[in-house]
């Protein structure tokens, strides 16, 4: 398994067994934590919620394979204007640029495959790490710059 | 999440309250898959109690609205607040479901 090794400048580190179940409950605890998505409630309670959730999501289903002896590193820092969120599986990997447009006519009646559609839509950066084990979710706190979604700050 | 089911002249109403996502979608799809092998046809799900959906939430709607077609049915939703309609946008799910701004509409044109 890969060690989990947190950044110690990070603002938030929490580390979560693979439990689908227990997205909601970190998520919100990111939330309530989280000075910045208080001040801009409105919108990161759309943009960073949602793309927050799929990341866990995708690292605990597709990433660790719902192996509940592996975890999830989640790690969120404010600086700067910006918020980072980095998360963090044990599996091994994949290549995001394979991932169909899950809004291809061919493809929107299919179940599955939204997920990083949702976070490259309604985040200013996503990028992964050379494994693919690793996203990084950055938001702009200072201006519009992610898809706003009709909701203000 | 929880959800209350009711029935209108032949429309099974679902009202769900609180996320629907990763964690419990299964609850939804369950519950509506019993009523549709029981014979309901007509489905409105109504989100008016509900802050936001993931891709997962999403992909039940699209599971659960193909098979309901498959049986001559219809699925339609309510209430999508302004976080939900975006993302329905985004995905373009919005030109695959007939939205209803509340459940009396949804259930009134059916």
């Amino acid at each position: 398994m890969t060690p989990m090794r947190p950044d110690m400048d990070s603002d938030l580190v929490l580390e979560l067994p693979t439990d689908i179940r227990s997205i909601e409950g970190a998520v919100d605890y990111v939330m309530s934590r989280c000075q910045a998505c208080t001040e801009h409630a409105r919108r990161l309670n759309l943009n960073f919620r949602v793309g927050l959730t799929e990341a866990l999501a995708n690292a605990m289903l597709y990433g660790n394979g719902r192996d509940p002896s592996k975890h999830v590193l989640v790690e969120v820092v404010v600086r700067g204007g910006m918020l980072r969120a980095t998360i963090r599986d044990q599996g091994v990997g994949f290549d995001p640029t394979r991932v169909p447009d899950p809004t291809l006519p061919e493809n929107i009646t299919r179940p599955c495959g939204r997920g990083l559609f949702l976070m490259r839509s309604l985040l200013d950066e996503v990028s992964f790490n050379d494994l693919g084990n690793e996203v990084t979710l950055v938001l702009r706190l200072d201006s519009g710059g992610a898809f706003e979604g009709g909701a203000q700050a | 999440m929880s959800f209350q089911v009711s029935k209108h002249d032949g429309v099974t109403l679902v009202e769900v309250e609180g996320q629907l996502i990763v964690g419990n979608r299964q609850e939804l799809k369950q519950q509506v898959l019993e009523q549709l092998e029981g014979g309901d046809r007509k489905f409105v799900i109504d989100f008016a109690e509900t802050g936001y959906i993931d891709s997962s939430g999403l992909g039940v709607l699209v599971s659960l609205s193909k098979k309901i077609r498959e049986q001559g049915g219809e699925l339609r939703l309510s209430s999508l607040n302004e976080d939900l309609r975006t993302l329905f946008e985004l995905t373009k799910l919005d030109t695959l479901f007939r939205i209803s701004d509340d459940k009396a509409q949804a259930l009134e044109g059916f």
